[in-house]
């Protein structure tokens, strides 16, 4: 065992960090400064870092990944890139399946944030059981006709395109209802396509149900081969898993909800003297601590050249949990307070309400803690599939 | 960055592992259990010949000098098979020698330990279950150039089965009035009495001092009993890591194999979802008390924390294991003939030994400046 870095990580580490220290905007509310970390991140290529630099990525090792994340999650940097879901995994996606023409139309853009793109996966039928998607495209000469519908698609009224499942033939039987998924690329001002918000429980509105009513998608703006779509969106790029640029978050939240239990009080003493708030917060550091542990054996495995597989689900199990606990230590820690909505003073300010009631986008839009158990247990424990 | 073991600690997994496949399975674990001294004396000597025993006894005291990041490869594995034995006991006390005695003490002391012709244990518990200095109260009364130990020892692990005591004492107050000394168990003014413990393949005993004599030469030279106390507890966590997965593994054949409304039990979500939560608290605790290990011997500053956190977590989340194992059986995991029990057991020993989880957890709040 061997926590240290090599040389030539050390120096990489120490240029990330000179480069925050130079960089980093003072105001993360101002946008002229946030554009310009943008545009310095471009520079460096660490926008879509792990991309291979053919497709004007920073062809970064996994180690490397690791380090940039972390440093910029120490310092709470913007976001390396404005493209969310096109840099996770639409651009990843065309990397790997798409023609040289599709590359060249999106990946620049992609990482140069020019426009968001959101992901039509789920569908009212279709969600933990994503693979029975029923939204159907027709190939009729040069273009899919789409008709049919998807939900909880995050961010589709502020994109320009959409990474879209459609299913252009049935499957034989339920076992092979993976084939006939087809992966269609589609703009989002297409004439039969609407864009209903959706309000979530905190009262904010992120996602959104997506109507096509015979949309028509260019053939050439299918992604991958007909039927290979369940392929194309699974497999991402070989980038890292590790989630210890996650764990920075939640240690950082960790570390905030302490200072709030010293300056609270509780039975006319501090809420950090009081032993069920005390053994609560140590679970939690405990849980967060061996999430950053995990993702070490996790990094150790990739680095050693093995794919990582199904174990990465446990580390998704302790974020969800540790999502919601938070949360609830931070409203809980309030006393009465705790059921304001602006919460206890200005120091706390109603971010534990908000965190407590917005876990969910979390939680579950990854696949749900109860998917990730199945994962677990057919895939690695070896019980039989449901 | 590797946070991973070496190609020698794999093979010493793959040799602990067969050796105990090959001579102790569970029916071996069961007849042992039921014998007095509750250990094999000719597996004793097998695995003393196989360097087991003298693992982390230095090289120059006739150990292989290893670290405890080895330790865990091999507790682990016994841990697993359940194989009863002094060897979590006598390594704990052989590192309290190496910790804090003189070479000279080394050189008297531990060669006998790592060929496993004698075994040794740590005796620090009391009466007040305080762990630490606070804790030790047996008095220590000048006497020549040594002391006259009187008091009692409690939960002391293989108590009659150990040759030598590393017992704790005070001689004045505060922390620096502990000291730590050797004593053999045959001395005058001891009396040994074996505390049946749940788990039958582990043994524990109260250990009676009256006017003991201890000579100046047998006072170990310093006394850090917060540093024996964080090896003594990431060495019985890495057990835990084994007799845990031995659980789980256990019941994940069981709920393949059973039959009920048509289908193995283990088709069923109530089913999996259990042992799926088995699965990620045992891989997480494992990450614990492999880094635990690794700060334990670059004596990082984070060792007493990491320490803490493996224990507290591998406390509860194995005693979870043991009771959801036996409930996922149904009423065979009731029964003392099916192994279900051996696992249960196991888990409330050692959920309970050098601090449990409320301890611990205590622990880490204070070490992370709560």
């Amino acid at each position: 065992m061997d926590f240290d870095l090599s040389p030539e990580q050390q120096a990489f580490r120490d240029e990330v960090r000179d480069f925050i220290a130079q960089n980093l905007p003072s105001n993360a509310a101002d946008p002229t400064a946030v554009q310009a970390w943008q545009r310095k991140v471009r520079e460096k290529r660490w926008v879509g870092f792990s991309w291979p630099e053919d497709c004007g990525g920073g062809g970064g090792g996994i180690m490397e990944q690791v380090i940039l994340k972390e440093e910029m999650a120490k310092a709470k940097a913007p976001p390396l890139g404005s493209c969310f879901m096109g840099l996770a995994w639409v651009g990843p996606s065309i990397a790997q399946y798409g023609t040289e023409a599709q590359k060249q139309r999106f990946i620049p853009d992609i990482l140069d944030g020019k426009y968001q793109w959101c992901t039509g996966y789920s569908e009212p039928d279709s969600g933990s059981d994503l693979a029975s998607l029923q939204c159907k495209a027709v190939l009729e000469g040069d273009h899919y006709v789409v008709n049919g519908q998807k939900i909880w698609t995050s961010i589709a009224m502020w994109s320009k395109w959409m990474i879209l499942l459609v299913r252009t033939s049935n499957p034989k039987s339920q076992e092979n209802k993976h084939d006939g998924i087809t992966c269609l690329l589609v703009e989002m001002a297409s004439e039969g396509l609407e864009v209903r918000p959706i309000r979530n429980m905190g009262g904010g509105a992120v996602f959104a149900e997506v109507f096509f009513t015979d949309v028509k998608v260019p053939a050439e703006q299918r992604l991958g081969e007909e039927g290979q779509g369940w392929q194309v969106t699974v497999s991402a790029l070989a980038h890292e898993r590790s989630s210890i640029a996650e764990v920075e978050g939640l240690k950082r939240n960790l570390d905030l909800l302490k200072e709030h239990a010293a300056g609270v009080e509780r039975n006319g003493r501090p809420a950090s003297e009081d032993p069920g708030i005390r053994r609560r917060l140590a679970v939690a550091e405990t849980r967060v601590e061996a999430m950053r542990l995990n993702g070490m054996r996790f990094l150790t495995k990739q680095l050693k050249g093995d794919p990582l597989g199904s174990e990465t689900s446990v580390n998704k199990l302790h974020r969800a949990a540790l999502e919601v606990e938070l949360g609830e230590i931070g409203v809980e820690l309030q006393g009465s307070a705790g059921s304001l909505t602006d919460g206890i003073d200005d120091a706390v300010g109603g971010k534990w309400q908000k965190h407590s009631l917005g876990w969910p986008e979390v939680v579950i839009g990854g696949g749900t803690p109860n998917i990730q158990k199945n994962i677990i247990a057919e895939r690695i424990l070896g019980l039989p599939k449901d | 960055m590797n946070f991973g073991f070496t190609e020698e600690q794999d093979l010493l997994r793959q040799e602990v592992r067969k050796f105990l496949d090959e001579n102790c399975n569970t029916e071996e674990v069961r007849k042992i259990g039921e014998t007095p001294e509750g250990y094999s004396k000719d597996l004793w000597k097998q695995i003393a010949e196989l360097g087991w025993v003298g693992l982390t006894i230095a090289e120059a005291h006739g150990g292989a000098g290893l670290g405890w990041v080895d330790l865990v490869v091999l507790l682990e594995e016994t841990g697993r098979s359940l194989f009863p034995s002094p060897l979590l006991a006598s390594t704990i006390a052989a590192a309290a020698i190496g910790e804090a005695g003189s070479d000279e003490q080394g050189v008297r002391f531990l060669p006998g330990l790592a060929d496993g012709s004698s075994i040794a244990t740590l005796a620090l518990v009391e009466a007040s279950d305080r762990l630490g200095a606070e804790g030790v109260e047996l008095a220590g009364a000048p006497d020549g150039d040594g002391f006259l130990l009187t008091g009692e020892k409690r939960y002391v692990a293989d108590a009659g089965n150990a040759d030598l005591f590393v017992v704790a004492f005070r001689v004045g107050a505060g922390d620096d009035g502990v000291r730590l000394a050797v004593v053999p168990s045959d001395a005058g003014g001891i009396t040994i009495e074996n505390t049946p413990s749940m788990d039958l393949t582990k043994r524990l005993g109260n250990v009676r001092f009256d006017g003991v004599a201890v000579a100046g030469a047998d006072v170990l030279a310093s006394a850090p009993l917060s540093r024996i106390l964080d090896l003594a507890t990431a060495a019985l966590t890495a057990e835990m890591i084994g007799a845990a997965e031995g659980a789980t593994a256990l019941t994940v054949k069981f709920t393949q194999e059973r039959i009920q409304f048509g289908k193995p039990i283990g088709q069923f979500q109530g089913v999996k979802h259990p042992l799926a939560e088995m699965y990620v608290d045992v891989e997480s605790f494992k990450s614990l008390v492999y880094y635990a290990a690794w700060a334990l011997d670059e004596e990082h500053e984070d060792a007493s924390r990491a320490v803490s956190m493996a224990k507290a977590y591998a406390s509860d989340a194995f005693a979870r294991i043991g009771i959801d194992s036996i409930q996922l059986h149904g009423g065979v995991g009731y029964t003392w003939e099916y192994d279900a029990q051996l696992y249960l057991k196991r888990s409330k020993w050692a959920r309970s030994q050098y601090g449990d989880a409320t301890h611990h957890y205590e622990r880490v709040a204070s070490l992370g400046g709560l």
